[in-house]
């Protein structure tokens, strides 16, 4: 028997029981439609967290100062000041693999302009910060190093203070007020919008670190840094970019073997890893759950194949008579379960793609719908279909033909 | 020498239901020549039906030999029987046995899937086999929406589309009025004159084995008469 024959015979079978083929597929449908919908919520999630993890910088390590004791109270991470931007030059100097080396520090300072006034963390830091955070200029330019040297008074400022200070015009070359210094505008930064944890990263100002140091935080430790930030030249020297690091600076601040610490180096890309992970197991449960619907909706098939199959024991009967082989049998049962799960499928996979689509359209939490979940489903479905209709098959073909013709 | 289309010889069939045996066929031996139209008659429980079931490759008698049309068809297995079935006989039932909400053609063409002949021949030999019982025009009719004498006859045409040696009818006429049955008679009488088939029909109407060339008659699994009315 060829099997387009087959094939016919059995689109035949299951268009002579409409309802009960569409009220069968259901099942399926629903699984694989929720499959869908939960793989493209989950790796939406997933992609959104890695959009906004880039938009931190990607292949950073991050050095704080360790914690300062104060009387017995310790206080928080980066309060000992050990790091100088002396340290910032020798790892620039001495490390390999590093793109740019950034000393900052933060404060939050008042701005003012004309009668407007604003209050934002101002970083002080040098030129490298820019594309250590793969910040852009939109206009105006970067910091000059004289102008780092020589610890001018000039600013690049972010899209939000723009807006707050000086409203639709073009801020670059204006002079405004951080506490009570003027600063000229040298640039403004394209926006970035917010970040992972939902703050708005274009309210901010960059000054230069010496100009900071000097003029306006009037630090109690001339010199020294909250922070440097490292970028390396690419993910796979980070780990050795990290350990070069840890020599130079307990080298430079003379730490013995057996001493702790006065500093810590944070790996950008290990949490990013971290958060990725996470996100993945969270769409592998999901999927999960999702896959629990398949099964049930594969169980309906079998559960219908049977009752079919016991239905038509008479005309299994009469076809294994007038010349039906046990394979012949087992292939018709199994085609038809097979038509209905991958039936189940492509209507599961348009709803599901609509349903995704709704869930965007109506709660704006950001979908994915990738070609993997499309060919997963439509794998599993023909695997359900298969697996649970096999044993109705089967059991078709191991009729009696006398006693199947008998069957009334 | 004359082919010889159903030879058995000593057949024994005892079913058991529980720790009783009752042996339906006891040494049962019948030869069947080419062209031969036999009516095989008995009470219910007379080891007919039992014996129609072994010459029709759905049963296997417990000793014996049967060749039918030249193979020993005892030592086959289950899908080498079932190619048998396709190639070498035509079941005719009681019930009529169509498969139902599936039209006429699509019934006669069902043994030629079976066979493996390709769709454009297929249909063409059904039609073919559908106007030889006279019902050209009703190809796409359902079995329910024809007569039981159609019905039958379509059962007919699904017998004789893959063109077998051997007709096997059981009690073809059992659920037909007597005016279809003497037209479904006529019926299997010219197939066998004019086409030349072997028939052999199980039937308890003494009316109807009326019609056969060769009268076999059952009692308690034994043949007890076997008689030749008109030479082949």
């Amino acid at each position: 028997m060829d099997i387009k024959s087959t094939l016919k015979m059995s689109l035949v079978s299951l268009k002579i029981n409409k309802m009960r083929s569409i009220l069968t597929s259901l099942g399926v449908i629903i699984g694989v439609s929720s499959v869908i919908i939960m793989l493209a919520v989950g790796e939406g999630a997933s992609q959104k967290i890695a959009k906004d993890m880039e938009s931190m910088g990607s292949n950073l390590l991050m050095i704080h100062s360790a914690a300062a004791t104060s009387g017995g109270v310790r206080m928080g991470r980066g309060t000992k000041p050990t790091l100088t931007l002396k340290d910032a030059e020798a790892i620039e100097k001495e490390c390999t693999g590093v793109l740019g080396v950034s000393p900052t520090s933060k404060e939050t300072q008042q701005l003012t302009y004309g009668n407007q006034n604003w209050s934002t963390s101002v970083t002080g830091t040098n030129g490298a910060y820019i594309y250590i955070r793969d910040w852009e200029i939109l206009y105006g330019r970067n910091f000059y190093k004289e102008e780092l040297k020589n610890s001018s008074k000039v600013a690049i400022i972010g899209n939000t203070v723009a807006n707050e200070l000086f409203g639709d015009v073009n801020p670059v070359n204006k002079t405004f007020r951080i506490g009570n210094v003027p600063f000229k505008i040298i640039g403004l930064l394209k926006p970035k919008g917010q970040n992972g944890m939902g703050q708005d990263e274009d309210d901010t100002v960059f000054i230069p670190i010496l100009t900071a140091q000097k003029k306006v935080f009037g630090s109690d430790f001339p010199g020294t840094v909250n922070m440097i930030m490292v970028k390396a030249t690419s993910d796979d020297v980070l780990n050795d970019v990290e350990q070069q690091i840890n020599e130079i600076l307990r080298r430079r601040h003379r730490i013995g073997t057996n001493g702790l610490d006065d500093f810590e180096v944070r790996n950008l890309a290990q949490m990013q890893e971290t958060i990725k992970s996470s996100a993945r197991t969270m769409s592998i449960l999901l999927g999960a759950i999702a896959s629990v619907s398949l099964m049930v909706g594969g169980i309906g098939i079998m559960n219908i194949m049977l009752v079919s199959v016991t239905e038509r024991t008479k005309e299994i009967g009469i076809r294994m008579a007038i010349g039906a082989t046990t394979f012949d049998i087992r292939m018709q049962f199994l085609i038809e379960s097979l038509l209905l799960s991958l039936f189940g499928g492509l209507i599961g996979i348009i709803i599901g793609i609509l349903g995704a689509l709704l869930i965007k359209a109506l709660t704006g939490t950001s979908i994915y719908i990738t070609c993997f979940s499309i060919l997963i489903s439509i794998g599993f479905s023909a695997f359900i279909g298969i697996t649970f209709g096999f044993y109705p098959a089967w059991r078709a073909s191991l009729l009696n033909p006398i006693e199947a013709l008998r069957y009334e | 020498m004359e082919r010889k289309i159903i030879e058995v010889k000593n057949a024994i069939k005892i079913y058991k239901s529980g720790d009783e045996e009752f042996r339906a066929l006891n040494y049962v031996s019948l030869t069947v020549y080419e062209g031969e139209f036999v009516a095989i008659m008995g009470a219910s429980g007379s080891g007919k039906s039992t014996f129609m079931n072994m010459l029709g490759c759905l049963d296997k008698p417990n000793s014996g030999s049967y060749f039918l049309d030249g193979v020993d068809v005892l030592h086959k297995d289950q899908n080498e029987l079932a190619k048998i079935r396709s190639k070498k006989m035509g079941f005719v039932f009681q019930g009529f046995n169509l498969i139902s909400r599936t039209s006429a053609i699509d019934n006669v063409c069902l043994p030629m899937i079976y066979s493996g002949i390709d769709e454009p021949l297929r249909i063409k030999k059904a039609k073919e086999a559908l106007r030889i019982v006279g019902l050209s025009g009703r190809e796409n009719h359902m079995p329910n929406q024809i007569s039981g004498g159609q019905q039958q006859r379509v059962a007919i045409a699904r017998a004789i589309v893959n063109d077998p040696p051997l007709i096997l009818a059981d009690e073809p006429t059992g659920n037909l009025d007597t005016k279809t049955s003497i037209e479904v008679m006529n019926f299997f009488v010219s197939l066998n004159e004019k086409m030349g088939k072997t028939i052999v029909l199980v039937t308890h109407e003494p009316d109807i084995a009326e019609f056969c060339k060769r009268v076999v008659t059952f009692k308690d699994g034994n043949i007890i008469s076997d008689t030749i009315k008109k030479k082949r």
